[in-house]
């Protein structure tokens, strides 16, 4: 853990009791209370706390609903409308849940986004980003195991189309795609005990991810956060401690984040979803434009951007792998994109490209809509594997400030930390 | 000269979005759906027990006759924020015009007895197969219980507006697209033209999707007065269509009023909590700028 002095001091005889013992609420202290933040974080680096947040929710809600789910393919679909008609408060349960994993999502893709910008990934952060990445694919696992279980018509067809994605391996390995896919599926076709081992599956891998949670929090606690000016805390005036300052920052956030979720699981329940999930899956009828949930619409649309199955589901998977490498494959020295002149505007391109791959998920797979993928998709690929090394090479980055007290004040404090009042 | 220019280039920019957008309708499968004014819309949407009434009417009348509302028990007809029929008429509904399977009997037969509040509400088939084979063309007519939430307008918006279409969508509450689409689609039965063949046990709907061909005739093919209306409400094809499609909006979403009623509180009470956060969090870093 980042060093620095505790100012924990149990004021009971009990906690000055368990102190000598188990000191776990000096670790929570000097973790959440007096952890130094960086004086200068912008509202982007609430997200985190945001993300914390909808994973306790998804949990708990999710938890009273498998209190009342039925993951058979004969029930399922009756037991989520018996949640919303005749549970208490079911509907509301089942709102948040639904409307919950879209949020989570969201703040994901700006923690993702702003970690992009701000070169949260550069050294010595490459474990916390590579931690991240991992949590972003067990969030992709759980969201689709999850979205299955209502087994609606697109849950049906989503899960036949995804897990259809591995028979692709036949092409390399004459029969071996088919048997991952039979093995997945638990027979020659989705059904109930495809439903019911997804379920099983979404009700572990959350516990998973909470799991990751926890590491991915000791190692930006171990290495601290960035800011941006992506400079290290050099001086007591370039921090505050985490509470009250940070906390109350992030509590505000979240009170608008969730006054705007709020608005969307009371008024607009329905918006983020398909409304062919309200039909009963059916093996028999195929809906005329299978399409996922809206996180998923950019892989999607690599997917079917590329004419041939394998090396359209190869695309998918490494667009979202090749992150891992982008600590490496970014040779800037410089980490913040606000002091990187050329690369803000590949930057701002790639996320223009991402929403349009977005767009243009939903949309069949036809002219114009097939053409303007591969040209997004082309980009998406260019951009981190050629453009991020490239750029960080010839690039001349602008003045940096000398400390983060500097580009706050304008000024290096006169004496050690005397305006600032924070740091340790 | 510059305003001559920027009348020029302004004019240029609007006949190019204006034939974009004009290009993008036409590739679209379904006719344009006109959205309606729904007492359940917005932010303090609720149901008209009246209209509900009225539209249980039509929907037995009519609809019952191939259609089953089977998510619904006949307890959901009194309740609050629905139809809220008296309890006793709903008793003697279900009893009277309504038979359901009893346990079996210390024979192992299966008896009929009258229905009760706690009943679904029986459907006129048996199952799928019957419902298929006592039908023309052979068609499955759907469960009506969730039809206005498993249908939607297409967007036609070309992909520039499509953020403030979905802006727009997402500041109004708009979820009404499905009932939307069941008014129109209950009275989108027209004459084709001329040349178009509509294939024997088909008719033809403007806003079915193309060719716009469906198995279910006009329902209200026999026109105004074809069901009687008890409270002075005109007896015309649009009432009918507009007052069932209500009642299935609720057979769908029943704690649609409750879900609102709750939702203004948390809304407001999250406003005001945020505006105090924000006073709070400025009051802390104050002593930091």
């Amino acid at each position: 853990m980042a060093s620095h002095e505790s100012t924990f001091r149990p004021a009971s005889r009990a906690g000055k009791w368990l102190d000598e013992r188990l000191p776990l609420p000096r670790l929570m202290h000097g973790q959440f209370v007096d952890f130094p933040t960086p004086r200068n974080i912008n509202y982007l680096w609430t997200t985190g706390g945001l993300l914390t947040f909808f994973l306790g929710v998804q949990i708990a809600t999710g938890i009273v609903l498998a209190m009342h789910y039925i993951p058979s393919a004969g029930d399922a679909f009756s037991s989520v409308e018996a949640i919303r008609r005749d549970v208490n408060y079911g509907w509301l349960l089942r709102n948040i849940h639904m409307v919950g994993a879209s949020f989570f999502f969201l703040a994901a893709y700006i923690h993702i986004g702003r970690g992009l910008y701000y070169g949260s990934y550069k050294a010595p952060r490459e474990v916390l980003w590579i931690l991240g990445v991992v949590l972003f694919l067990l969030m992709m696992a759980t969201a689709f195991m999850g979205y299955s279980l209502p087994w609606g018509q697109m849950s049906f067809w989503a899960v036949t189309v995804i897990t259809n994605l591995f028979s692709s391996v036949d092409a390399v390995v004459p029969g071996l795609g088919t048997r991952i896919v039979q093995w997945l599926w638990g027979g020659f076709s989705v059904s109930g005990t495809t439903l019911t081992r997804f379920y099983a599956l979404h009700y572990l891998l959350p516990f998973a991810i909470a799991g990751v949670v926890g590491l991915h929090i000791w190692a930006l606690h171990v290495v601290g956060q960035n800011n941006p000016t992506g400079l290290d805390i050099k001086q007591p005036s370039d921090s505050v401690p985490m509470a009250p300052y940070a906390i109350m920052k992030d509590i505000f956030a979240l009170s608008v984040f969730v006054l705007l979720f709020a608005w969307f699981v009371f008024y607009l329940p329905d918006y983020l979803g398909h409304s062919d999930n309200y039909i009963e899956a059916n093996p028999l009828s195929t809906p005329p434009h299978i399409v996922p949930e809206w996180y998923f619409l950019p892989y999607y649309a690599i997917l079917r951007a590329i004419p041939d199955k394998l090396l359209g589901v190869i695309a998918m998977f490494s667009s979202i792998l090749l992150l891992v490498f982008i600590p490496w494959l970014d040779t800037s020295r410089v980490r913040s994109a606000k002091y990187r002149p050329i690369y803000k505007w590949f930057f701002w391109f790639f996320i223009i490209s991402v929403v349009a791959l977005g767009y243009l998920g939903s949309k069949p797979p036809e002219p114009p809509y097939v053409g303007w993928a591969r040209f997004f998709t082309a980009y998406y690929f260019l951009h981190l594997l050629v453009i991020l090394p490239i750029v960080g090479v010839i690039e001349k980055s602008r003045p940096l400030p000398r400390s983060i007290t500097e580009a706050v004040l304008g000024k290096e404090p006169a004496a050690q930390g005397a305006s600032a009042g924070g740091g340790k | 000269m510059i305003g001559l220019r920027t009348k020029a280039a302004v004019a240029v920019l609007a006949a190019t979005l204006g034939a974009g957008a004009a290009a993008w309708a036409a590739d679209g499968e379904a006719a344009h759906i006109e959205r309606q004014h729904w007492t359940f819309s917005g932010m303090l949407g609720h149901f008209n027990a009246a209209q509900l009434q009225r539209g249980f009417r039509v929907y037995t009348e009519i609809c019952s006759r191939c259609h089953s509302v089977k998510r619904l028990s006949f307890r959901n007809l009194v309740q609050p924020g629905g139809p809220a029929f008296p309890e006793a008429g709903v008793r003697s509904l279900a009893a009277d015009n309504y038979k359901v399977d009893a346990e079996p009997n210390d024979q192992g037969k299966v008896l009929k007895r009258p229905a009760v509040l706690a009943d679904h509400i029986p459907g006129p088939y048996r199952n799928d197969q019957e419902a298929r084979a006592s039908q023309p063309g052979g068609a499955l007519p759907p469960d009506l219980s969730l039809i206005t939430k498993a249908r939607s307008i297409e967007s036609h918006a070309p992909f520039y507006m499509v953020p403030l279409s979905m802006l727009r969508d997402i500041l109004s509450g708009y979820q009404e697209g499905g009932a939307d689409y069941v008014y129109a689609y209950l009275t989108g039965f027209k004459e084709p033209s001329k040349d178009v063949k509509v294939p024997d046990g088909m008719n033809y709907n403007e806003v079915f999707p193309a060719p716009h061909f469906t198995a279910m005739p006009n329902p209200f093919a026999g026109g105004n007065d074809a069901v009687k209306y008890d409270d002075g409400t005109p007896q015309t094809v649009d009432n009918y269509a507009r007052d069932v499609t209500a009642f299935l909006a609720w057979s769908g979403d029943p704690a649609l009023a409750e879900r609102k009623r709750l939702g203004l509180l948390v809304v407001v009470y999250l406003l005001i909590t945020a505006i105090l956060l924000y006073f709070a969090k400025r009051r802390v870093w104050s002593k930091m700028h």
